[in-house]
């Protein structure tokens, strides 16, 4: 579904990814986990088409097409859907007339008719008993005023909406207490299939706990230094970052 | 020797004016002269440099001979929804064959109404209402008796040309008795392509607890250069709301002013710019609370695309007996373009201890995280662009009472800004 090869970024001239490598499959959790500044964030917005990174090397190929070519709006709806570390807050802007427009757009971009007002309604309906979010909030202007947990929440919910092929999760848990946590990953986890793939980036643990992931990789430094599967994570956990840095750093030497 | 300065053009308007009220021009006529136009760093009009555009884009100072107008073209001019009363004018005279009957008001020429005219909008605060009250030429009179409440809305529906002459002075003189309501919907229609100026006086005079609602939109085109002066005195428990959008024109210069009287009473000031290409508009407000408890509010927002440049001064003056005064004001802009231009200043002068007033005014760019969070959700840019533009000018739309303006209004902005959802 997606393939990483050797994908270098930078940010105002500063390199941050230097050669990322990464497959993933239908079907598949990946957990991407490092220490702060190693470039995990920045992988998710890359991917997602973020305009300030610069791209110096390597391709995204996302089912079959070249991902890095194509506008923030057209990766969205290929199916590409990126959960904010920090959502924003928008003011004036309704979170159901933004979901509805959001929606719609993605629909028309697939060749489907538009949701009319009715069949739009009882899909958020549906959707919202997922994350457990109240029809108050989404009446409300985007975001604005929203708890940190409201926001997290938001984001699953707007995931839930569009329906993507590939999500990422950036630092989805930061941040966020058992309950919620708890409840966001209970709504990734029923979206999940055989048919779509997650991306979860988080600098814990404690969330794979809850969302269990087939493979864990360590970033540091803007590559991946290690990978395994959930057991890696647990090592992590337990040890902290700071035995693989010493085995990259030395390495390096 | 030839020395062409802009008040010997604006003599030949001077000498042509109509005949009546000639104590009242003569009066106009000498402030006007005293004062003369605006130089060009004069604090009031320092970033609307008017006397050098008239200058530039006007040829013929002559009054603008009113154009037929036809009922189709009132028609077409309406907007959409429209239901209410219209008021019919060609470059400033008032047409009354073409209006609608006022049920319980009366719509009449200014001489009905001699002993109001220029106390309200007093010839020596500026230039032009000065000059306008020397030129005048039309005008109307209307008056909403004690306690009546005006049903619909009274559109004013202007249509201008230059005709000969291209200067149009318009004169309104409106008087709303103690406990009365009207809303009245300001629209001017451009027609031709050549420039015209219009110098525009209105006056309102509200009674105790009267509530007037002034919504004006500029949207003319961009032959239109314009001055205008709208004053109103608030009585006791009154309240006065003008909402004034402008989309576009060449250069528009607003001049309004709230004088609060009576306590209790409230002043409101909304205002939008839309503007592109290299129009240039200039609100400068001024709200004077000269008594204890009453309350003015203030919000303009500004989207400037293209050349184009805006202006805002607001002066909010606390006299040393308005205790208790609550004054808000708030002015926001954001630039599209490089090349896009605003001047913001909130001008406050306070000389009561006990009061409550807060400003602020920014100027910035479209927030390019918000933008790009819409666009992750699969939104096309442009239309992303729309609905954040659109939501910034949205607290000012909220302000509209009446819908089918409202609507028509909304209907003009998300056009422009490619925002229909």
């Amino acid at each position: 579904m997606l393939t990483i090869k050797n994908l270098h970024a930078s940010i105002e001239g500063t390199p941050i990814l230097r050669g990322i490598n990464l497959e993933v499959k239908a079907g598949e959790v990946h957990a991407i986990m490092g220490p702060n500044g190693s470039g995990k964030s920045t992988l998710a917005s890359v991917l997602a088409g973020r305009e300030e990174y610069e791209v110096t090397e390597g391709e995204v190929i996302f089912q079959g097409k070249d991902l890095l070519e194509m506008a923030p709006e057209d990766r969205a709806r290929e199916g590409v859907f990126l959960a904010f570390q920090y959502p924003v807050e928008i003011p004036g802007v309704s979170s159901t007339n933004f979901l509805r427009t959001a929606l719609n757009q993605v629909r028309e971009y697939r060749g489907q008719e538009p949701l009319d007002a009715v069949k739009f309604l009882s899909l958020m309906k549906e959707k919202m008993k997922l994350v457990e979010i109240d029809q108050k909030l989404l009446s409300r202007s985007l975001n604005e005023g929203f708890s940190g947990g409201e926001k997290k929440r938001n984001e699953i919910f707007q995931m839930a909406m569009l329906e993507p092929t590939l999500s990422i999760l950036d630092e989805t848990d930061s941040g966020l207490d058992i309950d919620a946590l708890r409840i966001v990953s209970n709504g990734v986890n029923q979206l999940k299939s055989d048919k779509n793939a997650t991306i979860v980036v988080t600098h814990y643990q404690r969330l794979l706990d809850y969302i269990v992931p087939d493979y864990v990789h360590v970033l540091y430094k803007g590559r991946i230094v290690k990978s395994g599967t959930k057991e890696l994570a647990l090592e992590l956990e337990e040890k902290g970052y700071d035995w693989i840095k010493e085995e990259v750093d030395s390495a390096a030497v | 020797m030839n020395t062409l300065t802009t008040q010997d053009t604006f003599d030949v308007l001077l000498e042509s004016a109509p005949q009546n009220f000639s104590v009242l021009r003569a009066a106009g006529k000498e402030l006007y002269q005293a004062a003369g136009l605006p130089a060009a760093k004069a604090e009031e009009y320092k970033f609307t440099a008017i006397t050098k555009k008239l200058e530039k884009s006007i040829s013929d100072f002559r009054a603008a001979a009113p154009i037929s107008i036809s009922q189709n073209q009132i028609t077409e001019s309406t907007f959409k929804g429209f239901d209410g009363y219209i008021l019919v004018f060609s470059n400033g005279k008032f047409l009354p064959e073409l209006s609608s009957q006022i049920e319980g008001v009366q719509v009449g020429s200014l001489e009905e109404n001699n002993e109001g005219i220029g106390t309200i909008a007093k010839a020596e605060k500026d230039a032009f209402a000065a000059l306008n009250q020397a030129t005048f030429s039309g005008g109307i009179s209307i008056t909403v008796p004690k306690k009546i409440q005006v049903d619909k809305p009274i559109l004013l529906l202007s249509f201008n040309q230059s005709n000969e002459g291209q200067v149009i002075t318009p004169r309104f003189w409106i008087e709303v008795g103690d406990f009365a309501e009207v809303t009245f919907i300001d629209q001017s229609v451009g027609l031709g392509d050549s420039s015209y100026f219009i110098n525009k006086v209105v006056e309102a005079k509200g009674g105790i607890n009267s509530q007037i609602n002034y919504y004006r939109l500029q949207h003319e085109g961009d032959q239109v250069i314009e001055v205008s002066n709208i004053e109103t005195d608030v009585q006791a428990d009154a309240r006065f709301t003008s909402v004034n959008i402008s989309l576009s024109g060449d250069m528009v210069r607003n001049n309004l002013s709230l004088n609060l009287l009576g306590s209790n009473c409230e002043g409101n000031m909304y205002g939008i710019y839309l503007l592109n290409g290299k129009t240039h508009v200039d609100n400068h407000t001024n709200v004077d609370h000269t008594i204890p408890h009453a309350e003015s509010n203030e919000l303009y927002k500004g989207i400037f695309d293209g050349q184009s440049r805006g202006v805002f001064n607001g002066k909010i003056f606390v006299r040393q007996d308005a205790q208790k005064t609550n004054a808000f004001q708030q002015n926001n802009n954001v630039l599209l373009s490089q090349d896009a231009i605003v001047n913001t200043k909130p001008q406050l002068e306070i000389w009561a201890d006990d009061v409550k007033c807060s400003h602020g005014c920014t100027v910035g760019q479209l927030d390019e995280e918000a933008l790009f969070y819409l666009q992750a959700r699969g939104i096309d840019k442009t239309l992303a662009k729309g609905l954040l533009l659109y939501a910034f000018v949205g607290e000012v739309l909220e302000k509209i009472e009446d819908e089918s303006f409202k609507n028509h209004v909304v209907g003009l902005i998300t056009n422009r800004l490619g925002s229909k959802f």
